[in-house]
């Protein structure tokens, strides 16, 4: 197991911490938390034969949050000293008192256990900040030129991305956190370039809280994906267009997890549902008045949170409200049951406590709510992804994430994919083009008429979900099965848009 | 922050071994968010950063390696300094490779400190929000929102001897209002560069206005409608046309002003109407920093060669005809064109007069769509594009807002549309929906388009 950088814990996190809490506790606060940060990001991006973008940064800052007079107020600065900590807890107050005239309601917040001098380390081998430089551009550029070499592939890209995160917590209740994450994403995309115009595949590989074994063997074969790619894209150029209509959709986990994301995982925010996104990333159709009751989906739709599942993306030991990590269920038989809730939400709606989903992208920003692993349950005796496929007279199986869309209560959706095989009697027959599926989110998930084995489950993900204001990034895993819909209405993509 | 990030810059360039360009932007930051008529974030923040990139001769070519970090003492600045020159010698020959950019002259004075903000400056909108708040709970409206005010420094040098030194203040406010049932919403936003020109009360009243107009509800079906697209829709729809206007990827072929076989669309006529799309670092009100102090822009072009390089204005349509496209210097030597790095501002003007209510006063019967959402590339080919009518579809009848309708999702391409457009109202200062945590200095015109494709109906209020 790897352990926590020796660099980090050789910060003055204490002295910051003690001297933030007490200048927060000396002017009078009844909560007030401290965050030291330090994100480590690099980028690398390959055109073709050719390393295009190489950057490295990092990111090292501490913010302080407090309840003043029941009013929130936050700080943030970069220079790790005990003054600049205690200026951070004065200027916190100063933007409670300026925030008094615009909040009608003293904060509370739920109750939760104090972890002193707790430590966590994500699940990962190699830490890519180790591995050097030639090995890292020559493994990418390798898989992008053999991507390159396939037939019909006029140019080829691939990216690299590899975050190192460090966070310190501490409370004025006693609780203290250290912890270290570590993930990578890479992607390649082939173009095919003719007199059709061009067309693209990428490969299905998602981001991962993995380090740099994911780019030798374990948890994905980048080399054979980029293998089979070319063919692929030679297949689906010379593919038929669809014929807009409704379609019995079966799904692979690389297309659905982001329909989860975006019509489970940001509907199922609490603090969407209360509005508290409603002038920027919307709010829900799934009003806090209908849980327990609204028939989100069909009765094998068993949909969890969780914040502990090996790689996942959104998985740490605990949140940067210092709540510990946890399983929860969100939907259960059809059934939503849960939200997403940080300790104020939870202390508001009297959940008695947080299912630990704060998170903060950087030591600038303040904690909000954001979404955990949001993920699909296979079923345990469920079929495979050939026996879903054999189900269907007429439809079309989708792999790969594409494009997405959704409305800002997320009831409208509208997704591309990678690749479309149309289903006939039971069976593949070729590849289609230009579809994309659009359907109201319970609507879709009442169509779900089955879902796939564990099996067929994949821990998909995404590495820059986007929320608040200021705009924060979150890292997010989904797993799911393949799941099978039925009569799902299809677009014509070349038919949209246009002269009428 | 004892030290200047001048000298900062300057310790940078005198620890180097390699030919660099080193920058220090110093931001500060100040924000309130509010929602249900109440505060639930606020902030203040401060920063510096310290970019550097280094370029080091390997084998087969010339590689670029850049290294960017918070920095809060001096002693810090070596390793960075270090660690881009250790990626530029251990990178790989990159194509878009270019001499240093030469010192030029120029009119900015380095000496000068940074400038700043602090929450301070929200201060009176903060107290013209609390009156706002009472005002919408009396009459059973909930306010919704942002404001934010940021001022970056950045001091760039080189060891070709260049310096210089660029301010760049950013403000925007988005004020939502809606119905104590959530059933209505309307949104507007404001472009601010010190938040002194921001009239929270008339926003107040201007949104109360248009929850007035959706006491009447009209459902309508999907289709296509006649409709005008306010600056705001406009901007965000022109913007993701400049984030894909790389001239690298037109002549692969590889976007939508690609003509085939090398070439690219640049002479071809989008529109019979007169519109020019352009783009000036030094346009009154939407001033920003003209030279490039970033290594990589939205539309995919890398510039990591090209740091300190002069912005200078650019047309990207001049009349209806595509005129020029986004490439950096490597690029442009070798394709024998000028270099046209991107302007952080967008300029939309087809010369014409008329405003968004006099453009409804002539219309029989169309919409007027407020704001567009969601907004994402389902085919890049055509650039045709999804997205989502919000918070304020309104349903147009002899001359006046009858009503308000329920949103759509739509699915055009912006460059198509261009050809479409059959009347074009005044360029306004406006702050896109969807984009302006990206960008938020345009202007734009109302326009109005024929036959705009509402693809299908979104039951979101």
């Amino acid at each position: 197991m790897s352990q926590l950088d020796d660099s980090f814990i050789a910060l003055p996190l204490q002295a910051l911490s003690d001297a933030a809490l007490s200048k927060a506790k000396d002017l009078g606060c009844r909560h007030a938390e401290v965050r030291v940060e330090r994100l480590r990001l690099a980028y690398r991006s390959f055109r073709d034969h050719a390393l295009e973008t190489s950057a490295d940064s990092q990111v090292l800052g501490l913010s302080v949050r407090v309840v003043h007079n029941g009013v929130w107020g936050f700080a943030a600065d970069i220079a790790l000293s005990a003054d600049t900590a205690a200026q951070l807890a004065e200027r916190a107050v100063a933007t409670a008192k300026v925030s008094r005239p615009l909040t009608p309601a003293s904060v509370e917040l739920a109750e939760e256990e104090v972890y002193a001098d707790a430590t966590w380390v994500s699940a990962y081998d190699v830490d890519p900040f180790e591995v050097d430089e030639a090995t890292k551009t020559g493994r990418v550029l390798g898989l992008n030129e053999a991507l390159l070499a396939g037939p019909g592939v006029n140019h080829a890209n691939a990216s690299l991305g590899y975050v190192h995160e460090n966070k310190y917590f501490a409370n004025l209740a006693g609780t203290s956190t250290t912890q270290q994450r570590v993930r990578i994403q890479v992607q390649l995309t082939a173009v095919n370039v003719g007199d059709h115009g061009f067309a693209t595949m990428r490969t299905l590989a998602p981001p991962t809280g993995r380090g740099w074994e994911y780019l030798t063997g374990t948890g994905w074969d980048f080399d054979a994906e980029v293998a089979e790619i070319p063919e692929l894209l030679a297949a689906q150029v010379a593919a038929p267009s669809v014929e807009a209509g409704r379609y019995d959709l079966v799904i692979h986990p690389s297309n659905l997890f982001l329909t989860i994301h975006e019509s489970i995982g940001h509907a199922t925010e609490l603090d969407r549902a209360l509005g508290y996104e409603a002038a920027y990333a919307g709010t829900s159709f799934a009003t806090f008045d209908q849980l327990g009751k609204l028939q989100y989906g069909s009765d094998i739709m068993n949909v969890t949170g969780d914040r502990l599942v090996d790689h996942g993306l959104a998985t740490i030991g605990y949140d940067d409200e210092g709540v510990a990590q946890q399983q929860f269920d969100v939907i259960s038989g059809g059934i939503l049951v849960g939200y997403q809730l940080n300790r104020q939400m939870a202390a508001e709606k009297g959940f008695g406590r947080s299912n630990g989903c704060a998170f903060a992208d950087s030591p600038g920003h303040i904690a909000m709510q954001r979404m955990p692993n949001v993920s699909l349950q296979p079923a345990a005796d469920g079929p495979t992804t050939e026996e879903l496929i054999s189900d269907v007279d007429r439809g079309i199986y989708i792999v790969g994430d594409k494009s997405w869309s959704i409305d800002m209560q997320r009831y409208n959706f509208q997704f591309t994919g990678q690749r479309f095989f149309k289903i006939e009697n039971g069976r593949l027959a070729g590849q289609l083009k230009d579809v994309a599926y659009q359907a109201t989110t319970t609507d879709f998930w009442r169509s779900m008429a089955a879902v796939g084995n564990p099996e067929t489950y994949v821990l998909g993900g995404a590495f820059n979900c986007g929320k608040g204001q200021p705009g924060q990034i979150a890292p997010v895993s989904h797993g799911c099965p393949s799941a099978l819909f039925r009569s799902v209405n299809v677009l014509n993509t070349q038919a949209e848009g246009g002269q009428s | 922050m004892s030290v200047r990030a001048q000298d900062l810059v300057e310790q940078a360039l005198a620890a180097a071994t390699l030919p660099c360009v080193a920058w220090v932007t110093e931001r500060t930051e100040a924000n309130l968010r509010w929602a249900n008529n109440a505060l639930t974030t606020n902030g203040e923040m401060r920063s510096r950063r310290l970019v550097v990139t280094a370029i080091a001769e390997v084998e087969g070519g010339t590689a670029a390696g850049t290294v960017a970090q918070e920095i809060a003492t001096a002693a810090e600045v070596g390793s960075v300094v270090v660690a881009a020159e250790q990626l530029a010698r251990t990178g790989r020959p990159a194509e878009d490779a270019a001499p240093m950019v030469e010192n030029y002259a120029h009119n900015d004075v380095w000496e000068d400190r940074p400038e700043t903000t602090s929450i301070e400056v929200l201060e009176k909108l903060a107290k013209g929000l609390g009156v706002a708040f009472e005002r919408a709970e009396a009459v059973g409206h909930l306010l919704f929102g942002f404001a934010e005010h940021s001022v970056e420094t950045t001091y760039l040098g080189s060891s070709s001897g260049l310096r210089r030194r660029g301010v760049q203040p950013t403000g925007r406010l988005e004020l939502n209002a809606k119905t104590v049932d959530l059933a209505a919403s309307a949104w507007l936003g404001r472009a601010t560069r010190d938040f002194l020109d921001v009239d929270v009360a008339e926003a107040a009243e201007e949104l109360s206005t248009r929850l007035g107009w959706a006491a009447t509800k009209v459902d309508l079906p999907p289709g296509r409608y006649e409709t005008l697209l306010p600056p705001a829709a406009m901007a965000d729809l022109m913007i993701y046309a400049y984030w894909t206007a790389n001239a690298r990827d037109a002549e692969e072929g590889r976007n939508v002003f690609s003509a085939g076989e090398g070439a690219t669309k640049i002479g071809q006529r989008f529109s019979a109407l007169p519109i020019t799309l352009r783009s000036d670092p030094l346009y009154p009100g939407l001033e920003t920093i003209p030279f490039v102090n970033f290594t990589s822009s939205l539309d995919d072009t890398s510039w990591a060669f090209d740091g300190g390089l002069p912005i200078n204005a650019t047309t990207w349509i001049d009349r209806g005809v595509l005129h020029e496209l986004i490439r950096n210097r490597g690029h442009a030597a070798r394709t024998g064109a000028q270099a046209t790095p991107p302007v952080d501002n967008l300029i939309m003007d087809g010369g014409g007069t008329a405003s968004s209510q006099e453009m409804i006063s002539r219309t029989k019967r169309g919409l007027l769509v407020t704001s567009l959402w969601y907004i994402r590339e389902v085919d890049p080919e055509r650039l045709l594009l999804t997205g989502l009518t919000r918070d304020g579809v309104y349903l147009i009848e002899n001359g006046e807002v009858v009503g308000a309708v329920n949103n759509f999702r739509f699915n055009e391409s912006p460059i198509e549309l261009l050809g479409r457009i059959s009347e074009i109202g005044v360029a306004e200062l406006t702050l896109c929906r969807e984009w302006n945590d990206y960008f938020n200095r345009t202007i734009m015109p109302t326009v109005r388009v024929p036959d705009f494709n509402m693809s299908t109906v979104s039951q979101a209020s």
